[in-house]
């Protein structure tokens, strides 16, 4: 890739994302193009499509639930177009890996409620927690204990009793209580695949500067 | 027989739908019963025999179709019989393998078709239809029947000659037949119950220790091994968990016999029988029952083990216990008889309760009533055995402790294991919890509405993945989790296993959440044991590895409420948690670096802090103290101490103060400079750190160098300044300690007198707390050691309350007053009032008292009384029996009590009246037999009293013939100037006899004492020349009378 273009595109980014360092930035978008690259040659100016995004989740940050790694693709996928383009790719990441308790907020709530009217439903619950339970006998029984476990986390959560969770219900909520903000299923990496990532990625850096 | 069914058979608690009956012997007496009953119907009572159910009685039958023959139409799969009713439906009716029947003719030829299939046919029968009258009879029959139980027959008899029908006739017969056999079961229930075998921990323990003594290798022994599953045993003498424990199980032994394999056994209330084993992974137990049921353990490992039965017959012999064993085990059997007879009448109306509850609500019906009631019942009877075993036999059992009656037994198990706890304890366990008997939520009682909802959430955690348990945990947390219900409801159902088993995942938000329950709901002591029997404690001491501060910081926090009983700590200990504990307060050493956040900073402040909360409830084992030494935690607590967190220095100072109990530890505080730091935070704002600070020097300052740092570095001041405040009693307690131990040094007396803290301590003598007490009288009697001072409290009316004081019954309380008293006594003005108030009669009398330090202090203090008080020969005359009283105690065998009372002895006799008397008393035998000691105290004290006594009448010769005078020449080879001084003194006094010269002379006195002669002290100069002269002069006299 043209060095220019690198460098103009890393001083870009680094305007909208503080977290990284440039180099760090720097890094992250050769990986983009190398996936990419890899991926499909023609589609390389567009970005990453969402099996390959789905690949990268369960391969390096160890997600295993297909409805939410969807989620989390269309929650990096700020602009709709069904393809995560390089901006798209360093913002999620510096979520991911050295988001802010607030940021991390705002991104699983993102991940939970789906057709975007900043609600998450109660059928919305119902999808996500679905297969929560272990299959003991098949049918109603375990169909009903998913009903009254959406029943609980809405209990929990639902500040203001309008059968929905709120922005402001789900914040109250995780606020309290941390556990809560990956509440209907993991959609952060867990601390260990983000160090051994971080690791991965920004190797160069690390033993260049020594 | 509706009533019988529903109130004495044994159903299990088999969850949803359908029950079925347990198979106990009782179930299984009562089936056979009810197939009597029905087989002789036929022939008893033809006529009713053919009255047509009202709806028929309809189970799952296992009889074949082809096993009908005549009187039925068989095809395929169906049978009808040819019996019909007016309708012409047939009365039996069966199509595979749903049977209907609809009188008794057919159920008794059904029963006779079904040959050795009949109890279970019965008891599916039985199993199916839980009213069977109301189906034969019709609803409002069973009514009538109920009536007819309240013998109300009068007005059945008028029910049926009003109705001629004849129908309705035989419909009560039946009623009245039915009835009968209600009442028959019933009755034969009863006798069932009161003959069944009740094991109870005392005889399972008994036979389980018995089996053990005569296990091993070998050929001679009964079995290869027994032992129990698990170590730890319940305070009511169980092994099995609480959970088990409801259902009347009481431990369970793995049993290798010579012959099988190893068997597993559930030895319950109800009996022993094998259970499903243990499951490979985990050594969890199947506590499924997997046999029959028998009466002991001896019965079923005869039935096991041919060997075990043949070594046991050989043995028989050999068995000199059991014999023993059995004899005191009749009586209780019979006993039982009685008050099981004498309980039935509570018991019914427990019945009548659980049936009230069922029927009340369907939620009930998960707990099994039979059970409910065994259990309350055989609580009662426990108590009542107790009652009657106490009163009956009194001391005889006494003797043999072997006996098997329960209370009594746990009475005796009890006691050892106070006393051993007592031994084993260390100085500073005072917030120790009992081991308190498990109380269970009763389960008859109304069960609040959490239990059900926790149980929910337990569901979730025990099915669900990360994400459904992650939910079900933080919505468990929104329960009040420091009320006891909802401790115990967690506990009940079985969520104490799943939180545990949580912790052992490597989800770290499952982890996260349990913990932050267990840490909650630990502060409750029984749900602490339950957590440590359920190992809970190992994994947490696992989890203080984790690179996850909060998990690292919860885990802690979880084990600093655990590890509130000395079990607990011992398994904290046992698997390495006082090294990762002291671990976690190695924080900060990177904090050096500026680019750290403060958010790190802090989250590695409060690791180190949650490691010092559990290291402080750790520190109240002894052993444990020894492992945060050897794990390198004082210097760690030195340096936390250093900082300014309020919370943090709570359990740091906290840890210090209980280990300041150890020698090795107020070395390691002196030379870790930590007084400096407490002696700071005496002046912080918080009233527990104040009091952990002054506790920590209360514990340190008996040491001389410690008291001269509190003293240095201005600690005084504050302890004086905190006395002031007097609402925190137990800063209080801990600020008086301190000020009593300073004031051991001279420089710190004098200090507190320019701080006015004699004053405040003296107003501090009424209306506080014994633990105040101790340390202000203590502190006091210091200060007493300086005129000045004594001055003070006798202008500050301080005598008066000290006197008051002398009746208390205190053991520390009264060491310290006497001293303060005694003290007090050297002054002639205070010692007017002293005697003015009585107080030496008072203190006179605590020489009856049974501890020897109290005894010992009383008679030192009684010393300067005498020497002070006007006319003291007269007073101590006046007291009766006084004297008599002082020469006995020297029969003590307290080498201080004896001191204390030859001082005594010494101002006693210098009034010729009391010599008189106390020799009369026969004072100086007893004084020639202590001579021989090596005490130095005693020695001077005994050489004092010697030559005091030496003035009355023939004693000095007295003491020569009870060979007192050898010793005494030994006593001047000893290394204290005191004691030289008081036996040159005794021996001038005794050297005025001739034949005491000669056995001093003979012992070599002579060259000893002219060694005195040379000592700058002028009486030991004085005496030892005397002596010699008078030893001299002898010789002289014997040289003279050869001359001449």
């Amino acid at each position: 890739m043209d060095q220019k273009v690198l460098k103009r595109l890393v001083e870009s980014i680094s305007k909208s994302v503080n977290s990284f360092k440039k180099s760090e930035i720097e890094c992250l978008i050769r990986i983009f193009h190398n996936v990419v690259g890899r991926g499909d040659v023609k589609l390389a100016n567009v970005g990453l499509d969402r099996n390959t995004f789905r690949v990268i989740l369960h391969s390096i940050f160890g997600m295993t639930d297909d409805v939410l790694m969807n989620r989390v693709f269309f929650a990096f996928d700020k602009d709709n177009d069904n393809y995560i383009n390089v901006k798209e790719w360093v913002k999620g990441l510096s979520v991911f890996l050295r988001g802010t308790f607030e940021e991390k907020l705002k991104f699983c709530f993102e991940v939970y409620y789906f057709n975007g009217d900043g609600y998450i439903s109660r059928e919305r619950i119902y999808d996500m927690l679905k297969n929560s339970l272990h299959q003991q006998s098949p049918g109603e029984e375990t169909d009903e204990g998913i009903r009254e476990l959406v029943d609980i986390a809405l209990k929990k959560m639902d500040y203001d009793n309008d059968g929905r969770i709120s922005f402001a219900d789900f914040e109250k909520a995780v606020k309290e209580d941390r556990l809560l903000l990956e509440v209907f299923g993991p959609c952060l990496p867990d601390a260990k695949s983000c160090l051994d990532f971080e690791a991965l990625a920004f190797q160069h850096i690390l033993t260049s500067s020594f | 027989m509706g009533v019988a069914l529903t109130r004495s058979a044994q159903w299990t608690a088999a969850g949803h739908g359908a029950k079925t009956l347990e198979v106990t012997p009782l179930n299984e007496a009562i089936v056979k019963e009810i197939i009597m009953f029905v087989e002789s119907f036929i022939y008893k009572y033809p006529q009713e025999a053919n009255y047509v159910f009202v709806e028929p009685l309809e189970w799952k039958t296992n009889l074949d179709p082809s096993a009908f023959g005549s009187g039925y139409a068989v095809s395929g799969t169906t049978v009808k019989s040819e019996e019909a009713d007016k309708n012409g439906e047939p009365l039996l009716y069966l199509s595979v393998p749903q049977i209907k029947i609809r009188s008794f003719g057919q159920l008794s030829r059904m029963l006779y078709i079904a040959k050795n299939m009949k109890l279970k046919e019965a008891q599916a029968c039985i199993e199916a239809n839980r009213n069977p009258v109301a189906k034969i009879l019709g609803l409002d029959y069973n009514i009538i029947s109920e009536k007819i139980g309240n013998s109300f027959v009068s007005n059945i008899l008028d029910k049926i000659t009003k109705d001629d029908d004849s129908e309705s006739e035989i419909k009560m017969k039946i009623a009245l037949q039915l009835k009968q056999l209600d009442l028959h079961l019933l009755n034969h229930s009863l006798k069932h119950i009161s003959l069944e075998i009740r094991l109870n921990p005392g005889t399972v323990k008994n036979d389980i220790e018995l089996l053990k003594q005569f296990s091993g290798k070998g050929k001679q022994t009964v079995l290869e091994s027994i032992e129990y599953t698990s170590d730890y045993e319940f305070s009511n003498g169980c092994r099995a968990p609480p959970w088990r424990q409801i259902k009347g199980e009481i431990c369970y032994v793995l049993v290798k016999p010579h012959d099988a394999e190893t068997l597993c056994v559930t030895c319950s209330k109800e009996g022993v029988f094998l259970n499903g084993g243990k499951t490979d992974d985990e050594g969890q137990i199947n506590y499924e029952r997997k046999g029959e049921i028998y009466k002991d353990l001896v019965t079923l490992l005869k039935e096991k083990s041919a060997i075990f039965s043949e070594n046991m017959s050989k043995q028989e012999i050999k068995f000199s216990e059991q014999p023993q064993k059995d004899q005191p085990n009749e009586a209780p059997k019979e006993e039982v008889a009685i008050t099981h007879k004498a309980s039935v009448t509570s018991r019914k109306s427990t019945q009548e309760k659980n049936r009230i509850n069922l029927g009340r609500s369907q939620l009930t019906k998960r707990l099994e009533p039979s059970l409910n009631w065994r259990t309350s019942v055989s609580s009662k009877d426990r108590n009542t055995l107790r009652d009657t075993q106490v009163e009956k036999h009194g001391g005889k059992l006494e003797k043999s402790r072997s006996s098997v009656s329960p209370g009594r037994a746990q009475l005796i198990r009890k006691s050892v294991e106070k006393i051993e706890e007592i031994i084993s304890d260390s100085s500073s366990e005072s917030e120790e919890d009992e081991e308190q008997p498990d109380h269970r939520q009763e389960a008859n009682a109304d069960l609040p509405s959490e239990y059900w909802q926790i149980q929910k959430l337990v569901k979730y955690l025990k099915g669900g993945n990360q994400t459904a348990t992650v939910i079900a945990l933080c919505s468990m947390k929104d329960f009040n989790l420091a009320q006891e219900t909802c401790q115990l409801a967690i506990r009940d159902v079985g969520g104490l296993e799943v939180l545990i088993n949580l912790l052992e995942t490597d989800e770290v938000k499952c982890k996260i959440g349990s913990l932050k329950i267990l840490k909650e709901i630990s502060h409750n002591p029984q749900i602490r044991r339950n957590i440590v029997d359920l190992g809970g404690l190992p994994v947490m001491v696992n989890i203080l590895d984790s690179p996850h501060k909060s998990l690292k910081c919860l885990a802690a926090e979880t084990i600093a409420n655990v590890a509130k009983f000395r079990r607990a700590r011992r398994v904290v200990r046992r698997h390495g948690g006082i090294t990762k504990l002291v671990a976690l307060l190695d924080c900060g050493k990177h904090s050096g670096e500026p680019a750290q956040s403060s958010l790190y900073e802090t989250r590695d402040v409060e690791v180190a802090r949650c490691g010092a909360l559990a290291l402080w409830s750790c520190s109240k084992s002894y052993a444990n103290k020894e492992a945060i030494r050897k794990a390198g935690g004082i210097p760690l607590l030195a340096r936390l101490l250093k900082t300014s967190h309020e919370n943090m220095l709570i359990p740091v100072v906290g840890t210090l103060q209980e280990c300041a109990s150890e020698e090795n530890y107020r070395a390691a505080i002196k030379a870790e400079r930590i007084i400096e730091n407490l002696v700071k935070n005496l002046n912080s704002e918080n009233e527990q750190l104040q009091e952990h600070c002054a506790m920590a020097i209360y514990q340190c300052a008996e040491d001389e160098e410690t008291r001269d740092l509190v003293r240095l570095h201005g600690g005084l001041k504050p302890l004086a300044s905190l006395l002031n405040n007097t609402d925190n009693k137990e800063r209080l307690a801990a600020v008086t300690g301190a000020i009593w131990k300073c004031s051991i040094s001279k420089e710190n007396v004098t200090k507190f007198r320019e701080y006015k803290a004699i004053e405040t301590l003296v107003g501090l003598l009424t209306d506080q707390p014994e633990e105040v007490l101790v340390n202000v009288v203590g502190a006091l009697g210091e200060c007493c050691q300086e005129h000045e001072n004594r001055v003070i409290i006798r202008r500050c009316g301080g005598i008066q309350p000290l006197v008051n004081l002398l009746v208390g019954i205190n053991q520390a309380l009264l060491v310290n007053v006497t001293k303060a008293v005694g003290a007090c006594a050297v002054e002639p003005e205070s010692m007017m009032i002293i005697d003015r108030l009585d107080g030496v009669r008072l203190l006179w009398s605590l020489l009856k008292n049974p501890h020897p330090d109290v005894k010992a202090s009383a008679a030192w203090a009684l010393c300067p009384c005498i020497q002070n008080a006007k006319d003291a020969g007269e007073m101590v005359r006046s007291f009766v029996g006084g004297l008599e009283l002082v020469v006995n105690l020297l029969k003590s065998d307290n080498k201080e009590v004896l001191a204390s009372v030859c001082a005594v002895i010494t101002n006693i006799a210098k009034d010729q009246e009391n010599l008189a008397v106390i020799t009369d008393h026969g004072v100086v035998p007893l004084l020639s037999k202590l001579a021989n000691t090596n005490n130095d105290k005693l020695r001077r004290h005994l050489a004092e009293t010697i030559s005091r006594c030496c003035m009355w009448g023939r004693n000095r010769v007295a003491f020569g013939e009870h060979k007192a005078v050898a010793p005494l020449v030994r006593y001047l080879k000893s290394n204290d100037t005191n004691v030289h001084r008081a036996t040159a003194q005794a021996l001038y006094q005794l050297s005025e006899d001739a034949d005491n010269c000669v056995t001093m002379h003979e012992n070599g006195a002579v060259k000893l004492l002219l060694d005195m002669v040379g000592s700058p002290d002028e009486e030991l100069q004085e005496a030892a020349a005397g002596c010699i002269s008078n030893i001299r002069r002898l010789a002289l006299a014997i040289e003279k009378a050869r001359y001449s």
